[in-house]
């Protein structure tokens, strides 16, 4: 990422963006004080960009741009840590997840392969009623070009019987599959109508 | 009846949003009113000579004044048109700013209902009458509840002046939290050698009357005459025999019993004195740990005592003091951190907090002044202090800044150095603040002489790794977590009202916040008055403050009261309830529902019984006007018919 040298704050201010995000998340983002709980307490600060609360403080100051392309955002993994220790009773991991789905509808999305992850996941989910991992994983491998990721933990995860080999085919997995055609058609008329 | 009514603009806070001059012309339609006018600040003093004015060149029986809050301003118009020769309750006020024009944007409708009110506030006018007030006799004595340094620099000050003192503590000793501590930001004083000195002064005025180990069962009368009920609890020793000598502690045998006094640090015996310096310096016996007490048989300290103080058969006692005024300085509690479980507190032994850091810096502490972990007795090299552990937290319903933790940090981090020369202290900090006379330099010399690291961000969470304990944060300027590795952690835990703090608020008939903290009449102009007249506020019983702030408030209250007691007989508001007795059916109702006890019967002749109210002791509530069947009971200045006035004009 490039670092940001002078934020030219009138200029770059985008109301609409922190309106959006409060909307779509149910929280205010006005609420929050900087004091970093959630970024002393996330998991994956080392590898952010932008730790939690400057992803905050980037809302506040209405910086869609650099909020929504920023790695931060896809590298949560919503362990809700922030949103447990908050002192400002801030659903964090509520914001996150919120600004996935901007990125998503923008086409901002920095990292590629956590994209494709959630989608084939979704369609897993579509297709099988639960997710199938021993398929998922190695599709996801293929399509992002390196088929051995992770392939040192396989045994071990086939051991401890955490993931299997066919797919367990649940019951109403037609009705699971039809939230998605509804959601699609529901998208689909959205679009239509803007 | 000749009425004149006077609108009031505010400046702009009214006029902005009411149309006040077609107020006046509206009202002035209304029959009887035969004088309306504009002013743009009527509470000025030229303001309040144009009322004057006005009452003498239109011979007016009544004013109405539309403007504020009659919270504030009542009095005033009150003087006003008692000056023009009035009577002080021919005058109503109706409220067009904070019910009004602070209200709504809405021109329109604002100046639709200011007229509204302005109509309520004539017809009620017509049915007033003139009322006059009684005197009654003030008793000249204070009662102070709470013996911490507000409350004792309230009583001594009360005491100096000459007037006799009643002073309640709950605990077994005076001194309340500043005994506790070790030094006192900004300037490193001895904490105990600077309260000793008022402590003894305590026990040794002949003016003081000091009930300690007791509570408030019960508080009756009113400004000038209060009667309060004191529950003086069992201590199973004859203080008046017991001269502090200390054998029967040195003896007991029960010796599991956690100190309070340390914060939990250390033991004490079942039979104990709190501290060296407790002011009375007499033993108790703690019920819950006395060997007597919990198996029945011991009875050492019986055996021991020289002076034969112990009695085991001793019960509560309860005490009437009869007062004039009453000073609260309840003091506080401190926030208990096992709310934060990603703290750790209670689970690990090396978490700490801050008042327990001040009795380990304490030379007549647990460790004895030496600065030791209390899991092994090492002495720490790495320091961490967190900032803001239940203070400025809407998570755990504190949102407030307990503002003394910032100093105390800063002087327990300094202490840290002077004790331990190679030792490191980090602060986790959110702000800093430090707005008060030496205050800022004092947290800059801590960093800058004393090398205490600051570190701007919130702690996510504290973990053992060997025997140290992990501290894991963020630094937010850096954007960067950050972990210190410590052996002590201390938690700046937050101030919170005192337990039992609403309980005797409910006694004493004053307000609290949601907090717990009592309530002042006015946040800026009446800081240490209650809304409750004769009840007076000191230290952090109000709000949270630091030492020099409480040591002031306790001066302040001690003042307020001294200006109470210059009279010799107070005033009592005629607007009290009056019983028609052609109209009473003795029920007897009112009665049973009157929450002052104000109401009593009165034997007329043949054996007739009717109601009648002690005028001096009712507080004007309107409880026994609403409860009585035949409405034989009125308020006077909010009779029925007022109201129904009113209403009537409200609904016309």
């Amino acid at each position: 990422m490039e670092r940001l040298r002078v934020l030219a704050l009138n200029s770059t201010y985008d109301e609409s963006f922190i309106r959006q995000v409060e909307m779509e998340s149910g929280q205010q983002i006005s609420r929050c004080y900087q004091c970093g709980n959630c970024g002393a307490s996330c998991n994956y600060t080392c590898v952010y960009d932008y730790p939690v609360n400057q992803i905050m403080r980037l809302i506040q100051l209405g910086q869609k741009e650099v909020v929504l392309s920023s790695r931060a955002i896809w590298l949560c993994a919503a362990c809700t840590a922030c949103t447990t220790r908050c002192p400002c009773n801030i659903e964090v991991t509520k914001i996150m997840e919120t600004l996935r789905v901007m990125s998503l509808e923008e086409g901002t999305v920095s990292l590629k392969d956590v994209e494709l992850f959630y989608k084939e996941f979704l369609r897993s989910l579509k297709n099988f009623g639960r997710v199938f991992e021993a398929g998922l994983l190695p599709l996801v491998n293929l399509r992002i070009g390196r088929p051995f990721n992770d392939m040192e933990l396989a045994p071990l995860v086939f051991k401890g019987r955490k993931i299997h080999l066919f797919p367990s085919f649940i019951k109403g997995r037609k009705e699971i599959s039809a939230i998605f055609d509804r959601f699609e058609s529901w998208r689909r008329k959205k679009e239509d109508l803007s | 009846m000749r009425i004149g009514v006077f609108v009031c603009q505010c400046g702009t806070n009214i006029a902005s949003t009411v149309d006040t001059e077609r107020v006046a012309q509206e009202v002035k339609k209304l029959p009887d009113v035969v004088y309306t006018t504009t002013y743009m600040y009527t509470c000025s003093e030229p303001g309040q000579q144009e009322i004057q004015r006005a009452i003498e060149e239109h011979n007016l029986q009544g004013v109405v004044v539309a403007a504020c809050s009659p919270r504030m301003h009542e009095p005033t118009f009150r003087r006003a048109v008692e000056k023009a020769g009035l009577n002080r309750y021919m005058f109503e006020m109706a409220n067009i700013r904070e019910h009004v024009s602070w209200v709504s944007n809405d021109r329109e409708a604002n100046t639709k209902k200011a007229i509204e009110l302005v109509r309520m506030a004539v017809a009620k006018l017509r049915f007033n009458q003139p009322l006059f007030p009684s005197r009654v006799a003030i008793n000249k004595r204070v009662m102070v509840i709470g013996g911490g340094v507000a409350g004792i620099q309230a009583a001594l000050d009360c005491a100096d002046a000459g007037l006799d003192v009643v002073l309640v503590e709950r605990r077994t000793s005076i001194g309340g939290k500043m005994a506790q501590l070790d030094k006192t930001f900004p300037t490193i004083d001895c904490s105990s050698c600077i309260l000793g000195p008022k402590m003894v002064d305590v026990a040794q005025k002949e003016n003081i009357t000091l009930h300690a180990y007791s509570e408030i069962e019960s508080v009756s009368g009113y400004v000038g005459n209060f009667a309060v009920r004191v529950r003086k609890k069992a201590t199973y020793v004859d203080w008046k025999a017991c001269t502090g000598c200390g054998v029967c502690m040195e003896k007991c045998p029960s010796r599991k019993v956690p100190d309070e006094f340390n914060e939990g640090l250390s033991f004490t015996r079942a039979i104990n004195i709190p501290f060296p310096q407790a002011i009375p310096k007499k033993a108790t016996i703690n019920r819950s740990y006395c060997i007597y007490f919990t198996k029945g048989k011991c009875g050492i300290c019986a055996k021991v005592c020289p002076a034969k103080a112990i009695r085991y058969d001793m019960t509560d006692e309860v005490v009437t003091e009869e007062v004039g005024a009453i000073i609260v300085a309840t003091g506080y509690d401190l926030f208990d951190p096992s709310a934060y479980g990603e703290y750790g507190a209670g689970q690990y032994r090396d978490v700490i907090t801050g008042i327990q850091y001040e009795r380990i810096l304490s030379a007549s502490g647990p460790f004895g002044g030496h600065i030791k972990r209390p899991s092994d007795g090492r002495e720490p090299k790495d320091v961490v202090f967190i900032a803001c552990v239940g203070s400025r937290d809407a998570s755990v319903g504190r949102p407030y800044c307990s503002g003394v933790c910032c100093m105390y940090i800063a002087k327990q981090a300094i202490l840290t150095k002077d004790h331990i020369p190679n030792s490191r202290s980090y602060v986790f900090y959110m702000d800093i603040r430090s707005p008060a006379k030496n205050y800022d330099e004092f947290v800059r010399r801590a960093q800058e002489e004393y090398g205490v690291q600051y570190i701007r961000g919130r702690v996510g969470k504290i973990y053992p790794r060997g025997d140290r304990l992990v501290v894991q944060g963020m630094d937010t300027l850096l954007g960067i977590q950050v972990e210190v590795e410590a052996d002590l952690v201390v938690l700046a835990t937050g101030i919170e009202a005192s337990r039992g703090a609403r309980e005797l608020a409910e006694k004493l008939h004053i307000s609290y916040d949601q907090y717990g903290f009592f309530m002042e009449n006015h946040p800026k102009l009446r800081p240490v008055e209650t809304n409750t007249a004769g009840i007076y506020l000191a230290g952090v019983c109000q709000g949270p403050k630091d030492i020099p702030a409480s040591v002031a408030q306790g001066s302040a209250a001690a003042a307020k009261v001294l200006a109470l007691f210059a009279r010799d007989t107070i005033e009592t508001s005629p607007q009290v309830a009056s019983v028609t007795e052609r109209a009473c059916i003795a029920c007897g109702k009112c009665i049973e529902v009157c929450p002052y006890g104000a109401i009593r019967w009165k034997e007329l002749k043949g054996g007739v019984r009717k109601a009648e109210v002690i005028t001096t002791v009712c507080q004007g509530c309107g409880l026994c006007n609403a409860t009585c069947p035949p409405k034989a009971i009125q308020l006077q200045h909010a009779t029925d018919n007022q109201i129904l006035a009113e209403i009537e004009e409200l609904c016309a």
